[in-house]
């Protein structure tokens, strides 16, 4: 037997980290490793409340948590995010409340939604985060609408269009890159390859060998970059984020990251992934890798790794203990929001 | 009042709202320098620009993805596709997006995007360039569906339509964009959704249509009224909201009811409305219900005038309700 990979760390000296992150590197940094932690807890305890049956279905992101940080890092307030399938703690990370968040988790009537779509679904528009629906790239060219109609306002925001590499096949993938760039639109369009759409390996999802060189075909700039490294996230979507916010155009970025959990809690990973695949996942954990910078840097011990682990322990229970509380959807909430109140229909009789 | 066709009350209707609402702008294809294909926006990329007035790549799903996206930043795009035959692309925009944004965000995001595109036969377009799908979109919760059949309803629905905070999709009959001409008002004209419109009065039997198939029943009941049979012609306007009020109050009168429309009979709008006089209005029922439509194949180029209900089939139908009883 072979030794399974070292973790891969992630070595940078302060001045290249202030360099690529500005003068605030370290804060950055923190900020980021507390709410990857907070995504981890939320994992594991969300798919273990699935596998007791306290919620319907869970979709872990666990080892993709670096992009959504680092997007969050990289965006101002006013931007706006088109999620794919694992981008809440992007929601969460600009503020999206917890305990908003695990209402709709649990599909009570304090989602905001009213528990009308499956968890990990959530609309949360206080923090400029679209609501998603299951169907894969229907977002992407959305994005680019509303890039669009930022212009179109003169309002300086960004957009930022997240999909997996499953979607780099679907058709709103292609429709959004290529509008986006006869547009000359102010996004990005970050697709998350964890090389896995379900059960089908990236290979067999596409002939080119990177996802990024797509953007070759609709002449917008595309790169690679280790999604599962903090600092390469932030520093190049900060860099196609003021490129699309200047009018330099959009841009394509790829994330290569490694899909840690099973697609979601209905999912067997046994039947398709070979057996090094963990193995090779978790010498790029994009959580380790930071903890080991943040270890060497001397921001973090194993004192202060502790107390945010049961930080975010502490306020994930909170929200559960609240949320598990709530009462169900009331009933007349079947029929609402299909369109506007009030909107001189007739009643139905 | 102005003299104006069908497809000249469409263009001021866009023509005003856009001047009205700088947030109010057109996508699609062909849409600008060209004015499109069928001329509905002429004029409108020289007065509003290239930003308003978007000639977008040849992608429906693209379109409709893009006007989403719009809606949902607060703009009010109207998304025009070419024909309603090249709307399928787009179906997965209108049917999963569109439709339910607003539900599936407890009204987070409405989607303020209006659809127009020509449908239906009787230009010798085959099977690409004829259909009538209206059934589709009218079964999806959340969508608004609306016909005109004459220039002033054409201009007040889209007129509606554009103020509308909830998707609808307006299909214009293109077959008599050009041979329906008529007074339109000037200046803000709204037509209600819901509300349908008696285009001809009658007693004996409810002729049950909307779009092209206006002209035709009213043609059809011109010849019932030479053999003493008044028909009375019920123009639906809008197929969702349905003027369910106004269909009963008709039927209650007659008695005896002819649902016509161009699209394949199976499953189609038609079914609805017999559904809806079983449910509401056996009682007042002296005959069994007819269903004049196309047929259930493909959309036939050779052909079309065979599979297009004509006048002569719906008096047929109206004859044959009357005397069944
Ligand atoms: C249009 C569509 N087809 C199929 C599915 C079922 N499905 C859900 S997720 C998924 C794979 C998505 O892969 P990817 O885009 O790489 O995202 P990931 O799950 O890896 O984050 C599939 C096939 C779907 N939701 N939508
Ligand atoms: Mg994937």
């Amino acid at each position: 037997m072979t030794d399974p990979p070292a973790l891969v760390p992630l070595d940078y000296s302060r001045d290249t980290l202030a360099e690529l992150l500005g003068p605030d590197w370290n804060d950055s940094l923190v900020r980021a490793f507390r709410w990857m932690t907070l995504a981890r807890v939320l994992d594991g305890r969300m798919l273990a409340l699935q596998r007791q049956g306290r919620i319907g279905f869970y979709g872990p992101a666990t080892g993709q948590e670096a992009v959504s940080v680092g997007a969050a890092l990289s965006i101002g307030p006013d931007d706006w995010v088109f999620p794919g399938l694992r981008e809440q703690l992007v929601a969460l990370a600009r503020g999206h409340s917890l305990t908003t968040y695990m209402h709709h988790l649990f599909a009570d009537d304090l989602d905001p939604a009213r528990g009308r779509q499956m968890p990990c679904h959530p609309s949360a528009r206080e923090v400029r985060y679209v609501s998603m629906s299951s169907v894969i790239g229907t977002q992407v060219s959305q994005a680019v609408g509303l890039a669009y109609a930022l212009r179109y306002r003169k309002d300086p925001s960004v957009a930022l269009a997240f999909f997996g590499d499953g979607a780099s096949s679907a058709n709103d993938f292609h429709a959004g890159a290529n509008f986006a760039a006869v547009w000359n639109a102010p996004i990005v369009l970050c697709c998350t390859n964890n090389q896995w759409a379900i059960s089908v390996p990236v290979e067999r999802q596409t002939a080119t060998a990177t996802l990024a060189e797509k953007g070759v075909a609709y002449g917008l700039p595309g790169e690679r970059v280790d999604g599962t490294d903090i600092v390469a996230v932030t520093n190049r979507l900060r860099a196609a984020v003021a490129r699309a916010r200047s009018g330099g155009g959009p841009s394509l970025l790829e994330f290569v990251v490694f899909r840690m959990t099973p697609h979601s809690s209905s999912d067997d990973p046994t039947r398709y992934q070979s057996a090094d695949w963990m193995a090779r996942a978790r010498a790029r954990d994009p959580y380790l890798r930071l903890e080991g910078l943040l270890r060497t840097l001397g921001l973090a011990d194993d004192a202060s790794i502790s107390t945010w682990r049961e930080e975010s322990d502490a306020s994930v229970r909170a929200a559960i203990a609240v949320a598990e509380a709530a009462p169900g959807p009331a009933p007349e909430s079947l029929s609402t929001d299909v369109f506007a109140p009030n909107d001189g229909r007739p009643a139905p009789s | 009042m102005t003299e104006l066709t069908i497809v000249q009350a469409i263009n001021r209707g866009l023509a005003e709202a856009m001047r009205a609402d700088p947030d109010v702008l057109v996508l699609g294809e062909d849409v600008g320098v060209n004015g499109g294909v069928f001329r509905a926006t002429e004029g409108l990329h020289k007065e509003f620009g290239a930003d308003r007035v978007i000639d977008t790549p040849l992608s429906e799903t693209g379109i409709i993805g893009a006007a989403i996206g719009m809606a949902l930043y607060g703009l009010k795009p109207i998304a025009e596709i070419q024909f309603v035959d090249f709307i399928y692309p787009a179906f997965d925009q209108i049917v999963s997006e569109l439709a339910k944004f607003r539900y599936r965000s407890g009204g987070q995001y409405p989607c303020h995007v209006v659809i127009r595109s020509p449908y239906g036969g009787g230009i010798k377009g085959g099977l690409y360039h004829s259909q009538s799908p209206e059934a589709y979109f009218a079964h999806t919760a959340g969508l608004k569906v609306v016909i005109p059949s004459t220039p002033s309803d054409a201009k007040g629905l889209l007129t509606t339509a554009i103020h509308d905070p909830d998707p609808v999709l307006f299909l214009e009959p293109k077959r008599i964009y050009r041979a329906v001409s008529g007074e339109v008002p000037d200046g803000e004209h709204r037509v209600p959704f819901g509300e349908a419109r008696i285009a001809r009065e009658g007693s004996d039997v409810t002729l049950l249509a909307y779009g092209a198939m206006i002209p035709t029943c009213t043609q059809a009941a011109e010849t019932l009224a030479a053999s003493g049979v008044q028909a009375e012609v019920v123009d639906l306007r809008t197929l969702v909201p349905l003027d369910e009020a106004a269909i009963l109050a008709s039927v209650e009168k007659t008695g005896r009811v002819v649902i016509v429309h161009e699209a394949p009979r199976f499953c189609g709008y038609g079914a609805e409305l017999a559904a809806l006089l079983a449910e509401k209005a056996f009682f007042s029922l002296k005959a069994p219900v007819q269903r004049v439509t196309g047929y259930d194949t493909p959309f036939p180029y050779a052909l079309e005038n065979l599979y297009l209900p004509s006048a002569e089939r719906i008096v047929h139908a109206a004859r044959a309700a009357v005397a069944a009883g």
